[in-house]
C-alpha cells in the first residue's frame, strides 16, 4: 500500500487528540505544557505532508512549520519561567490548586 | 551487587539496544537519498555494513586518541606517558578498556534506574551517529548528506539530554549540580559552533562537506576566515568539554559532575563518547577549515587524500591536548562570559564578515583582513580588560588594607 | 511504507507515554521519542531541513528547558496523585474530535489520494523563507526577542526579595551587613 494524504491525516489527527487528552487530563502544568507541544507537532505534520502531496513545489508548507516550531520554542520559554515564577509563590505547579489570582 | 552473568548479560543488552539503535537511524538514513530510491533488503545490508565497518574504524581512531593525549600530556607536563603496556604503551587504551568493563556494576539509590541506564546510551549515540555524513576523502562517505554540517549541529545537541538526564538521575548533589552546568555550557557554546561552522558555509555556499572541501582546493578556509576558525576552534573546545573548559565533570571542581555516580562500563561509554566527540571537532576542523583532504599541489590518490585527513585531524587533536596541558580551567561564570560576551558577537561579526565579502564582491583576501582586525581587536579588548582589571583590583585591596585596619597599621608603622 | 509505520507507531506511542506517564521525567523522554519519530516522518515527507530543524529546536533546546523546569520545580515529588475524575471526560473528548476528524479525512480521500510526494529544493526553500516569508521572519525575531527578555524578567522578580546578599565589595564599615538571615532561612525552611 502506497502512502497517501489520508495517512499523514490521521498521524496528525490521533496526535492532536492524545495531546488534548494530555491538557484536560493531567494537572501538572508543566506536563500540559508538554502536551501543547505534542498538539503543535500535530499541526505541522498536517502543514507539511499537505504540502508535499499537493502535486507541484510548494514549500509554503515547510516555512509555516518552521515558524510554528520557532513561535512554540519561545511559547515554552516563556510559559516555563510563569510556572517556575508560580511554583516559587504557591509552593505547587498542581493546576487544581492554581485557582486563585492572589498573591 | 550483581553476579558476573548478570553484568555480561546487561552489557549485551546494552550493546543490543545500541546496535538496535543505529541500525534504525541507518534504515531511515536509506531515505535520506534520492526520492527515487526503494528501501531494498540489499542497500539497507550494505548501508548497515558500511555502518559497522565505519563503528569499528571510528571506535579504533578514538581508542588512539587516548593514547596520543596520555603520552603527549605526559611529555609536556615533563614526564613518560605510559610505557609498560605494549611498545610505547600503544595497548594502554586496550588496557584501560578491560578494566572498566570488568569493573563492578554500581547503581545507586538512582532515582529512576530505566533512565540512569539509558543516560550513557544518549550521550554516546550522537557522536557516532555523526560519522555517517563525515567523509574520509572524497568517496568514501557512508551517506554525503545536502545537509551534512547542518546534521551534525542537529545530532550533538541530542547529546545535551543525555548528560542532563544522567546528573539528574545520579540522584546526588554534586551530579545534578554537574549537570546542570554542564548543560548550560553546551547550549551556550552552541551558537559560536553554529556561526563559525555558518561562515563556512556561506563561503563554499553548500551544506555538503565534500563541497566545503572541494571549495578549498586553493585556499583553505582557515586562510580566508581565522576569525571563524577561532571561534568554532575554542567553541568546539566547550562542546565536548575539553579544558580550559571541562569544569562540569572535573574531579577536583564537581568530583566528577554528572558522570560521578557511574562505574565501571557505564562511564567506559561516557568515556569513549568524550573522545569520539574530541576526534570528531577535530575532523570537523580539518574538513571545514583545514580544507580535508585536499592538497594545493594536484590531486593525490585515495588512500593519500585519506591519510592526509587523518594527519590534519591529528593535527588538530594534538593542538586540542596540547591546549589542554598549557591552559587552566576556567570558572563556569568566567565560561559563561567568554561564551556569551566574546564568543558570540564574534561569532556574528564573522558571519557578517563573509556575508559582506560575498555581498560586495571583494576579493577574498578582505575577508582575511577583516577577520584579522576582527580577532586583533577582541584581543586587544581583552588585554585592556585584564591589565585595568588587574589595576583596580590592586588599588582596591590597598585601599582596604589602608580603611579597614588603621589602628593597626599606625601602630605597627609606629613601632 | 513500513518506515511510515514504524515512525508512525513511534509516535503514537510515545504520545501516549507522554500522558498517561506517572513519572514525570519518564513523560520529558517520551516527549523526546515523539519529536524524534516526528523528524522521522518529516524525512518521510522529504522535507530534510525541516526534520533536522525539528531535531535541533525541540530536541536540543526545548527538551532541555522542560527537564530544567521539572527539575527546578520538584515537579516529580508532587505527581503521583490520581487525576481519575476527569480522565474519562477527557479521553472521551479526544475520541469524539479524533472520530469527527478521522471521519472527514476519510471522506476526502476518495478524491484526493495522490501518492506522489514532491520534494522541495533546501534553496527554494531559503529563497522563500527569505524573500516571500521576510516580514514573518523578521516577526518572529521579534518574538523571540520578547520571550527571552520576558522569561528573564519574570524568572527574576520573584528573587529579588528573598535572596538578598550582602554587597560584595568593599566593606564600609559605616553600615552594618544588615542580611535579613532571619528571613532567607525561614523562606527556606518553608519552602522545603
Amino acid at each position: 500500500m502506497t502512502l497517501q494524504l489520508l495517512h499523514f491525516q490521521l498521524l496528525s489527527a490521533a496526535l492532536f487528540c492524545i495531546g488534548l487528552y494530555g491538557v484536560l487530563a493531567r494537572r501538572s502544568a508543566v506536563l500540559v505544557l508538554m502536551s501543547i507541544e505534542l498538539m503543535l507537532n500535530a499541526v505541522n505534520v498536517y502543514v507539511v505532508a499537505v504540502a508535499a502531496f499537493r502535486g507541484f513545489e510548494s514549500s509554503t508548507g515547510q516555512v509555516i512549520a518552521v515558524f510554528v516550531i520557532t513561535i512554540a520554542a519561545a511559547e515554552v520559554g516563556l510559559a516555563l519561567a510563569i510556572v517556575m515564577r508560580l511554583f516559587r509563590s504557591r509552593g505547587t505547579v498542581n493546576m487544581d490548586e492554581i485557582d486563585v489570582m492572589r498573591g | 551487587m550483581k553476579s558476573r552473568p548478570v553484568q555480561l548479560l546487561i552489557a549485551l543488552v546494552m550493546a543490543g539496544a545500541l546496535a538496535g539503535l543505529l541500525a534504525l537511524f541507518a534504515l531511515a538514513l536509506a531515505l535520506l537519498g534520492d526520492p527515487g530510491d526503494a528501501v531494498t533488503p540489499l542497500t539497507a545490508g550494505r548501508l548497515a555494513l558500511a555502518l559497522l565497518a565505519l563503528l569499528t574504524l571510528v571506535t579504533m581512531l578514538g581508542v588512539s586518541l587516548v593514547w596520543l593525549e596520555r603520552k603527549q600530556l605526559g611529555r609536556m607536563q615533563g614526564r613518560v606517558g605510559p610505557t609498560r603496556v605494549g611498545p610505547f604503551g600503544l595497548l594502554q587504551p586496550i588496557a584501560d578498556a578491560i578494566k572498566l568493563v570488568t569493573k563492578e556494576d554500581v547503581s545507586p539509590g538512582a532515582s529512576s534506574k530505566a533512565i540512569f541506564y539509558a543516560a550513557p546510551i544518549l550521550v554516546f549515540v550522537p557522536s557516532f551517529v555523526v560519522w555517517l555524513t563525515i567523509p574520509l576523502s572524497r568517496d568514501l562517505v557512508v551517506r554525503n548528506l545536502d545537509l551534512g554540517v547542518f546534521f551534525f549541529i542537529a545530532v550533538s545537541v541530542l547529546g545535551i539530554v543525555g548528560l542532563i538526564l544522567a546528573g539528574w538521575s545520579s540522584n546526588s548533589k554534586y551530579a545534578i549540580l554537574g549537570g546542570f552546568r554542564s548543560a548550560a555550557q553546551l547550549v551556550s557554546y552552541e551558537i559560536p559552533l553554529i556561526l563559525g561552522a555558518l561562515s563556512v558555509v556561506m563561503l563554499a555556499g553548500s551544506m555538503r562537506f565534500t563541497d566545503v572541501v572541494d571549495a578549498q582546493a586553493s585556499v583553505p578556509y582557515i586562510a580566508l576566515a581565522p576569525l571563524a576558525f577561532a571561534v568554532f576552534f575554542i567553541a568546539g573546545l566547550a562542546e565536548v568539554g575539553r579544558t580550559p573548559f571541562d569544569i562540569y565533570f572535573a574531579e577536583s571542581e564537581v568530583v566528577g559532575g554528572p558522570f560521578v555516580e557511574y562505574s565501571g562500563a557505564h562511564w567506559a561509554v561516557f568515556f569513549l563518547a568524550e573522545y569520539v566527540n574530541t576526534f570528531v571537532v577535530a575532523a570537523l576542523g580539518a574538513l571545514l577549515f583545514l580544507g580535508g583532504w585536499t592538497w594545493p599541489f594536484g590531486d593525490l590518490g585515495q588512500a593519500a587524500a585519506v591519510a592526509l585527513f587523518l594527519g590534519k585531524t591529528y593535527l588538530l587533536a594534538v593542538v586540542i591536548f596540547w591546549v589542554r596541558a598549557t591552559f587552566p580551567r576556567l570558572r563556569i561564570d568566567q565560561l559563561m562570559m567568554v561564551g556569551w560576551k566574546a564568543l558570540i558577537p564574534l561569532g556574528f561579526v564573522s558571519v557578517i564578515a563573509v556575508a559582506v565579502q560575498r555581498f560586495y564582491e571583494w576579493p577574498v583576501w578582505t575577508l582575511t583582513l577583516m577577520s584579522l582586525a576582527a580577532l586583533g581587536a577582541a584581543v586587544a579588548v581583552q588585554l585592556r580588560a585584564q591589565r585595568s582589571g588587574a589595576v583596580a583590583t590592586a588599588k582596591r585591596y590597598a585601599q582596604r588594607a589602608v580603611a579597614v585596619e588603621p589602628s593597626r597599621r599606625r601602630e605597627r608603622t609606629q613601632a | 511504507m513500513l518506515l511510515f509505520f514504524a515512525a508512525a507507531a513511534v509516535t503514537l506511542f510515545a504520545a501516549f507515554g507522554v500522558v498517561t506517564s506517572r513519572n514525570i521525567v519518564h513523560a520529558a523522554l517520551f516527549l523526546l521519542a515523539a519529536m524524534g519519530a516526528v523528524a522521522g516522518v518529516f524525512v518521510l515527507l522529504y522535507a530534510e531541513f525541516l526534520a533536522l530543524v525539528q531535531l535541533l529546536i525541540y530536541g536540543g533546546a526545548v527538551i532541555i528547558v522542560i527537564l530544567f523546569a521539572l527539575m527546578l520545580t520538584r515537579a516529580s515529588e508532587h505527581l503521583g496523585e490520581s487525576d481519575t475524575r476527569r480522565r474519562p471526560f477527557a479521553a472521551l473528548a479526544a475520541a469524539a474530535l479524533f472520530g469527527v476528524m478521522a471521519a472527514a479525512f476519510v471522506a476526502d480521500s476518495a478524491w484526493f489520494n495522490s501518492t506522489t510526494r514532491v520534494s522541495v529544493p533546501f534553496r527554494t526553500l531559503a529563497e522563500d523563507l527569505f524573500v516571500v516569508w521576510a516580514v514573518p521572519f523578521e516577526i518572529a525575531s521579534l518574538v523571540l526577542l520578547v520571550a527571552l527578555v520576558g522569561a528573564v524578567v519574570i524568572g527574576r522578580a520573584g528573587r529579588e526579595e528573598d535572596e538578598t546578599f550582602p554587597e560584595t565589595g568593599e566593606p564600609d564599615g559605616d553600615e552594618p551587613a544588615r542580611t535579613p538571615r532571619s528571613r532567607r532561612g525561614e523562606r527556606r525552611r518553608r519552602g522545603a
